[in-house]
């Protein structure tokens, strides 16, 4: 049976596509079979940052309201094998989305595949909420930043009271913290949350910290999940995250400024 | 519930006594931001009973004010109310700015305990769970954080164990509440008794709900947005930094909230 991953944030704009792509990605080339899930109906992003948009014939609606079957939805990755995409409807609206259908083509993907991954709308709205309903492992994108952590605290409290798991009294989701676009520069100014203080706020287990990096844009903006770059900071601390979440015992790296920077405010005072 | 009662400090007789009584007032429903029509309407009322206005104590309930039509007018409204002889003397059901303003015009911020369950804007939990619920009369909650409650010796007791988190509601109905985990701000914590939390508390604390007054609120990690008891309340901003991050205890004394470190 498949493991069911919803990355999720509340607030807009933090990474939770990105972190989809790359984590899918991640999971895929370490060997184990995974499809990524467009849960932004009527916006469409996943299908973009994952280089596909081109092959998009039937959608996640098409497939609930049961007007095409999942293999015809289903785009495989070129670059990898193991991963599948179901992009999302830009037609319809997320009022699409229902608990009995998405229930069903999550029923259906488990049996094939080990990982599936809900790629969640911002908000708290039925997008949200239908992406984190059936879900058993939660990864909270948040950005060092105190809106994003209120946000994010928010969507823990509905992870914890509105999924299947929480309605049934079932074990409760397991709840993960990845911090994205993190400046440790920025940090020590105080400008930006450091990683303890995130922490302390919302008292989760750490799964990665993402640097900021330009080739995250870089890579969104050519179709590529970031993962694959493993020249870039963000690539290298996306696959520790995946590395992590596998079970791997990897240090978190990027989280103190380079030599260069430490050595400036040495001398520069 | 145990009765209020202290002794005086010294031998000589007490002066005074100290007692809670309740009253009923009329009270003005505001659901017009336009005070001109209210003022209209106002005194085709008095006009009609005069006598029942004269001296008055009325309280202002805001709870149907339309949100988003601007704030409220205290100092006409005040000024109107008085003119037909009544004695406006406090609000209820406002938002946290309309307390602010009506508390600038020395109006009493009264609770809201007897007239309205406690229930979140969106998403009312039930006040009694129906039949089938699994658990037996859980507390009212709403984006449950997993709460159990527990039927101790006398009053009941509501245990939280995992954080409350911003946006999360529990309130321990008829007892106390204990949370051994943090709780976020934004989270509100409420219950007829005390309320002891082991985390660190960054909402909202209120204790007494029912209007107990002995009812206290005892933290390890003082940070809150709010702490009341008994609709005695003090925000964030009037919390000594010296009293903040250390455990203490809240309670009322005659009638003022006392925040003491522990």
């Amino acid at each position: 049976m498949a493991r069911i991953i919803v990355i999720t944030s509340g607030k807009g704009g933090v990474g939770k596509t990105t972190t989809s792509a790359a984590l899918a990605m991640g999971l895929a080339q370490r060997g184990h079979r995974t499809v990524v899930i467009d849960f932004d109906v009527g916006l469409r992003n996943l299908d973009l940052i994952m280089g596909c948009e081109r092959r998009v014939v039937y959608d996640f609606v098409n497939v609930i309201n049961q007007e095409a079957n999942l293999n015809q939805a289903l785009i495989r990755d070129k670059r990898c094998d193991n991963l599948y995409v179901l992009p999302a409807s830009q037609t319809r609206d997320k009022d699409a989305l229902t608990k009995e259908g998405v229930g069903r083509v999550l029923e259906e993907l488990a049996h094939g595949y080990d990982f599936i991954i809900c790629d969640s709308p911002a908000g708290i709205e039925h997008g949200a909420t239908m992406a984190m309903y059936y879900a058993d492992d939660a990864i909270v994108v948040t950005n060092p930043e105190v809106s994003s952590v209120r946000d994010s605290d928010r969507m823990l409290g509905i992870l914890s009271s509105k999924s299947r798991r929480a309605e049934s009294n079932e074990e409760p989701i397991r709840e993960f913290l990845l911090l994205t676009r993190y400046d440790p520069a920025r940090v020590e100014k105080g400008e930006m949350l450091s990683v303890g203080d995130v922490q302390e706020i919302l008292s989760l287990t750490l799964l990665g910290v993402i640097p900021e990096s330009k080739s995250v844009l870089t890579a969104s903006n050519s179709g590529v999940p970031v993962v694959l770059d493993r020249e870039s900071d963000a690539g290298k601390a996306y696959a520790d995250t995946v590395a992590r979440y596998l079970g791997d015992d990897v240090p978190h790296r990027f989280l103190q400024v380079e030599k260069k920077g430490f050595l400036r405010r040495f001398f520069g005072g | 519930m145990a009765g209020y009662q202290r002794t005086s400090a010294g031998d000589r007789p007490a002066v005074f006594e100290l007692k809670a009584a309740g009253f009923t007032l009329p009270i003005i429903r505001l659901l017009e931001a336009d005070i001109e029509a209210v003022a209209a309407e106002l005194g085709a009322r008095v006009e009609q009973a005069p006598e029942f206005f004269r001296n008055t104590p009325v309280v202002i309930d805001l709870s149907g004010f339309p949100r988003g039509s601007g704030e409220v007018e205290f100092p006409l409204l005040v000024g109107l109310l008085r003119g037909y002889g009544m004695i406006p003397f406090g609000v209820r059901g406002g938002t946290k700015a309309q307390n602010e303003a009506a508390e600038a015009m020395e109006l009493a911020i009264l609770g809201e305990t007897e007239t309205r369950p406690i229930r979140t804007e969106r998403n009312a939990a039930p006040e009694e769970p129906a039949a089938p619920a699994p658990r037996p009369a859980a507390p009212s909650v709403s984006e449950e954080p997993a709460a159990e409650r527990r039927a101790g010796p006398g009053a009941s007791f509501t245990l939280v164990t995992r954080p409350v988190r911003s946006g999360q509601r529990v309130y321990a109905a008829g007892g106390d509440l204990s949370i051994i985990a943090a709780v976020s701000s934004g989270a509100e914590l409420m219950a007829d008794g005390n309320i002891h939390v082991y985390g660190p508390l960054r909402g909202r604390a209120l204790a007494g709900m029912k209007g107990n007054t002995d009812a206290r609120i005892f933290c390890q990690d003082l940070q809150a947005e709010l702490v009341s008891v008994a609709g005695h309340y003090r925000v964030s901003e009037n919390i000594p930094r010296e009293l903040r991050g250390v455990p203490v205890q809240i309670y009322l004394d005659q009638k003022i909230l006392r925040i003491e470190k522990l």
